[in-house]
């Protein structure tokens, strides 16, 4: 029983330790930009430092936790809903369908995501968000519903790709949207404001509320889907909430900060070793750690070639790619190791 | 007669477009160990998960008088519990995690595990000797060990119907026997236990078998009538001798002429 408890504790240390790290990021991340830390300590003294700071720094460096966040939670849901520890918030097709909807504002509007009017803004953040959405609409149409796990992974994929292609050729027909799209593809913090990060908090703690109480179902899930059902779980109700969860999270992220890659896949990877937890605990710790690392990813983006900036969905792709590759390596070696 | 625990009727069901039980009949006793046999194919698990009401099929199920159909789902998941052939995937969990997951049914919505619930996973990972690794992940137990904790979930159910497939998979024979002497005691004890098994050595160890093949029940009768050892020689193509070895029946493989 002290085990148990010891477990717990570990639990509630590394939430705590996620949230304070979260904190000291987003404060660091106030202090990086052209101008260096400088118009961090005129902040109160000179109105354009103040700007700096509460305008730009301060709702990217956010806005990069939020939806760090939300990716961390979506992949969460997403490993435990379709019981592979592979699994990836994007796997319904929404990323695709984002970047189509982009594409085809782009085209029909003639905006660009630097832009920074508001109703721009708003307007390719919704088309982001009704592509996801719809990308997850059509995978669950051609899935005929959430029954059968398989059949919506299955779905997801040739949703992806579809869209996918459809995105390439709408930047093929009219190049003029191409670099404007490089911008969304290659994911950014850059265009986000204080009105994103409150949609995005929103949206997080809706989510987050849902996924935890559905969290009973996702452990039972865990044992088989036959299991899940013999103990009386609604399953085909819980599925459908959580896939409304995984396209609503992902959809919004996406929308405000473009494709952000591996945050979602790497988050409960990370957590997984450091606390041994149930759903519940997993799904919070692994929000808190993808808030975390996205934090990270655009602080050093922002850092490292300053007053450049890389796009930050590079970074997490270079990043998270060489994290998955030593964890391939490191589960080669050990299963060597136990056949010897 | 011994009342019924479990009675089926004109049961049809299909995997695809294959119809894999092509109307079966049944009335398994309240009380009893039932096992049930048959060559690969035949439609065993497919017949338990119709049982458990886990698929979708034709025809009634009635479990303890009440239709399958019309029974609230957590009502029914209080009174039989299921151990599937493994497919889990859950490897973070403990395995005091694992065996509270079967109080699910008693407890409400997120609520905190009850004294009852706390002492029934407690009997039952002692009942399957995986006590002392209560605080360890599945991830961290052999195969064998995992079985053994995935049947203390069953057994936390407490529920008067234990349907089980392939439960033995993955034991040795020492916790195949401990396996044995804890179905005895729950079936002692008022529990009625069906299972599917592939060793028909062990599946005549119960005290009533159903033979099935190519989606139809061939024979019901019990484990030690004649007529239930030649039912079971027929649907095996003549492949396998039932022998007496003091008190027990053991099936034997007739191996074919080189």
């Amino acid at each position: 029983m002290t085990r148990i408890i010891r477990q717990h504790r570990a639990t509630l240390w590394l939430g705590l330790g996620l949230l304070l790290l979260g904190l000291l990021l987003v404060l660091s991340g106030a202090s990086v930009g052209s101008t260096g830390v400088d118009s961090l300590r005129k902040v109160w003294s000179d109105p354009l430092a103040w700007q700096i700071v509460w305008d730009i720094r301060l709702p990217r460096t956010v806005g990069a936790w939020t939806a760090g966040a939300l990716l961390g939670l979506s992949g969460a849901v997403a490993q435990g809903l379709f019981r592979n520890p592979l699994a990836d918030p994007y796997l319904l097709g929404s990323a695709s369908g984002a970047s189509l909807g982009v594409a085809l504002a782009l085209v029909f509007f003639g905006v660009s995501p630097l832009a920074t009017h508001a109703l721009v803004r708003i307007g390719l953040t919704g088309a982001a968000f009704v592509g996801a959405v719809a990308a997850v609409l059509l995978t669950l149409l051609l899935a005929q519903g959430v029954q059968h796990t398989l059949r919506l992974l299955l779905a997801g994929v040739i949703v992806g790709v579809v869209l996918g292609a459809m995105s390439s050729l709408t930047m093929l027909m009219v190049p003029d949207v191409m670099q404007a799209m490089q911008a969304f593809l290659l994911g950014s913090t850059g265009f986000v404001d204080w009105t994103a990060c409150v949609l995005m908090a929103c949206v997080w703690l809706l989510c987050m509320a849902v996924a935890w109480l559905l969290s009973q179902g996702l452990d039972g899930l865990s044992l088989g889907e036959a299991t899940a059902a013999s103990l009386g779980l609604p399953l085909a109700k819980m599925r459908a909430a959580l896939i409304a969860v995984l396209a609503l999270a992902t959809g919004t992220a996406v929308a405000q900060t473009g494709l952000i890659a591996f945050v979602g896949l790497a988050a409960p990877h990370l957590v997984r070793p450091l606390a041994r937890t149930r759903h519940g605990g997993l799904v919070l710790l692994s929000s808190l750690m993808g808030g975390a690392l996205l934090s990270a990813a655009d602080l050093l983006a922002r850092a490292l070639i300053a007053p450049q900036e890389l796009p930050v969905g590079v970074l997490t792709a270079v990043l998270g790619g060489g994290y998955l590759l030593w964890l391939m390596h490191r589960s080669t070696r050990t299963t060597a190791g136990d056949v010897a | 007669m011994a009342s019924v625990a479990i009675c089926a009727r004109g049961i049809r069901a299909s995997l695809g477009q294959t119809e894999v039980l092509r109307g079966m009949d049944m009335a398994l006793p309240a009380a009893r160990w039932t096992s049930i046999v048959g060559p690969n194919g035949a439609g065993k698990s497919t017949l338990l998960k119709v049982l458990a009401g886990l698929l979708p099929h034709q025809g009634e199920v009635t479990l303890l008088g009440q239709s399958l159909a019309t029974l609230p789902r957590r009502r029914r998941a209080q009174q039989l519990a299921w151990l599937g052939q493994s497919e889990i995937s859950g490897d973070d969990l403990t395995v005091w995690d694992v065996a509270m997951l079967g109080r699910l049914p008693y407890q409400a919505w997120l609520g905190a595990p009850s004294a009852a619930d706390q002492a029934a996973v407690e009997q039952a990972l002692k009942a399957t000797q995986a006590w002392d690794w209560r605080a360890r992940t599945l991830g961290q137990l052999s195969g064998g060990e995992r079985q053994r904790v995935l049947l203390a979930r069953a057994l936390a159910v407490q529920a008067r119907v234990l349907l089980m497939d392939e439960p033995l998979a993955n034991l040795d024979p020492p916790h195949q026997a401990d396996w044995l002497g804890l179905v005895r005691t729950l079936v002692k004890q008022g529990c009625t236990v069906v299972s599917v098994l592939h060793e028909i050595s062990m599946a005549l160890q119960a005290d009533e078998m159903l033979v099935v093949a190519d989606g139809r029940v061939t024979h019901q009768g019990a484990c030690a009538d004649a007529a239930t050892h030649r039912s079971l020689e027929r649907v095996f193509e003549g492949r396998i001798a039932i022998h007496a070895i003091g008190a027990q029946w053991v099936a034997l493989p007739i191996a074919s002429a080189p």
